[in-house]
């Protein structure tokens, strides 16, 4: 008897005390719904709070890099948020630094949504995706750069700021046995969402661009995933210039289809260099575009054309044609691509003419 | 079983469980947050607000609990189960409480609130209520004093500690060597307040 009353009154104490907590959850600890203003109102999303933020993206589809799952140990999940975290958390303090706090990083698993929330996500973040596409177009665009249009299959569209790029897949081919990707700067329009272009140079023994140039066909289905870089337009300056080399341009062509498209109001100055005229492409079309808009110049020129290129335009090296064309008065933003050799020329040119190296952003391949 | 209700006064009760019988300096209990936490004056004094409050509050459920259920079913050999479960449950409605309205206070404790459940002063006070057979009055001035005793006692040492955190200490008695040093200290200054009164 003793033993059941034991029993009895430990369990019903024990339910009892369940059901409190229980009910004190359901009544405190529900925070309804909160809006999750996700890089200026570019996504909006209506969750139920109580949880970590964390956790409520991942819900949402947005994967925050997190090594720890969310027990404030890896540090990786930081972003952004300027509204309605309240106060950091001793939990968080040792992952951030003072500029990060300043800037409002905070850790997403620590952090819980209880109201509605503004934040910054690194657009790459929530847009990384794998994408099956198929190849519709591929042009010749020079003896050894060619130009490739990939339509997308599943999914079928893709959201990417203009000069980001994506990682293309090779199949095994040849004497290449395994899969290997390597990164490509998209050359179409954003708005062109349902397709992508790439624009691939070959390199003598590349995997890729072998693979690109000698075994792609148009039909054929290939993997990329994307997208990636922070290689994208700032706009601090009215005027931006664009320094591309070779398959460089395929960033630049992206980032000023992307201008002229939305009619914003930057002067632009392309600078495009090669050797001779047949390492040039784009060259009509891109001349095309500047004599239909009065903002865009285009500035092709060649080190060291041929003799039988009958070139007219400017020669030299792209850095001394830069060098010609800058004054040293106006404001500048410099996007530059190319390789690390043409960019690092570029880079002393353009501090030489007063342009700070917070104002020069740079794809080096 | 049944006892008389001491015959003390309840505001003596809470007086002396400041001073005289504190629950760290003269019973040494929940000191392991006690020591761990006192490194810093400002968590140190959060915790010990912490403590306060859920004293009371445990106090006064646990009272009512003694005497309304275990009593009553004879339950006093499983009373230590009882109470603890009571506390833990009482903590987590309270911290769910603080989360939502006073989430401030929530994120300066952290994780000390959670850690207030194992904190032995909890317990000892209800233990304390039980064999001393206070009244309810008695009771909740009794875990007043003894929580604000706690508080006093912490602040204390953090604010030695954190005076002391930059002078040089012989390699084995910095940390909680030193704590517990200064923490005998103290016990022994508080000795001086046994003069004023005594309850036990």
């Amino acid at each position: 008897m003793a033993f059941l009353t034991t029993v009895i009154s430990l369990s019903s104490i024990s339910l009892l005390l369940s059901v409190l907590i229980i009910l004190a959850e359901i009544r405190l600890n529900n925070y309804g719904d909160c809006t999750l203003d996700i890089n200026d109102n570019d996504r909006v999303l209506t969750v139920k709070g109580g949880a970590s933020l964390l956790a409520t993206l991942s819900e949402q589809g947005i994967f925050i890099p997190s090594a720890c799952g969310g027990k404030a140990t890896c540090g990786l999940c930081k972003v952004r948020v300027i509204e309605g975290a309240g106060p950091l958390l001793p939990t968080e303090e040792p992952y951030l630094s003072e500029q990060e706090r300043k800037e409002g990083y905070r850790l997403s698993c620590q952090v819980k949504v209880k109201q509605n929330l503004k934040l910054f996500i690194p657009e790459d973040l929530f847009n990384i995706r794998a994408y099956q596409t198929k190849i519709t177009q591929i042009d010749q665009l020079t003896h050894d750069i060619k130009g490739l249009r990939l339509s997308l299959i599943e999914p079928e569209s893709i959201r990417f700021k203009a000069g980001q790029y994506v990682q293309l897949y090779t199949r095994p081919y040849g004497n290449v046995k395994e899969k290997v990707f390597r990164a490509y700067s998209m050359a179409s329009v954003p708005s062109d969402s349902k397709a992508i272009e790439l624009i691939v140079r070959r390199v003598p023994e590349g995997i890729c661009t072998t693979f690109v140039h000698e075994e792609l066909k148009v039909g054929d289905t290939v993997q990329v995933s994307g997208p990636f870089g922070d290689f994208y337009l700032r706009g601090n300056a009215n005027n931006l210039i664009f320094i591309a080399g070779g398959s460089g341009l395929a960033p630049i062509r992206s980032l000023i289809l992307d201008i002229i498209e939305k009619d914003l109001p930057y002067q632009m100055t392309f600078f495009f260099g090669a050797v001779t005229r047949k390492d040039l492409y784009y060259l009509d079309y891109f001349e095309d575009l500047s004599n239909k808009h009065s903002r865009f110049h285009f500035v092709p020129a060649l080190s060291s054309p041929a003799a039988e290129d009958s070139w007219s335009g400017e020669t030299g090296l792209i850095t001394d044609v830069v060098a010609r064309h800058l004054d040293t008065d106006s404001d500048y933003e410099a996007y530059l691509c190319g390789s690390p050799g043409m960019i690092n020329a570029c880079l002393n040119v353009l501090n030489a003419k007063g342009i700070t190296e917070d104002r020069i952003f740079y794809d080096k391949f | 079983m049944i006892m008389d209700i001491p015959a003390i006064s309840p505001i003596m009760i809470f007086f002396a469980s400041i001073l005289t019988s504190n629950m760290i300096l003269s019973n040494f209990l929940g000191m392991c947050s006690f020591i761990s936490v006192s490194n810093e004056y400002k968590t140190a004094s959060g915790l010990g607000k912490a403590v306060l409050v859920v004293m009371v509050l445990t106090m006064a459920i646990n009272f009512a609990v003694y005497h309304a259920i275990i009593l009553p079913l004879d339950l006093v050999y499983i009373q230590y189960i009882i109470f603890i479960i009571i506390i833990a449950a009482t903590v987590q409605i309270l911290e769910m409480a603080m989360d939502r309205f006073l989430p401030d206070l929530y994120i300066k404790l952290g994780i000390f609130l959670p850690l207030i459940t194992v904190n032995c002063a909890i317990l000892g006070i209800t233990l304390f209520m039980v064999i001393r057979n206070y009244s309810f009055l008695q009771a909740i001035l009794f875990a007043a004093g003894s929580g604000l005793g706690w508080w006093l006692a912490i602040n204390a040492l953090a604010a030695i500690r954190e005076k002391m955190a930059r002078n040089k200490l012989p390699r084995g008695l910095a940390g909680p060597g030193i704590a517990f040093i200064i923490t005998g200290l103290m016990a022994l200054a508080f000795v001086g307040f046994s003069g004023m009164f005594s309850v036990q």
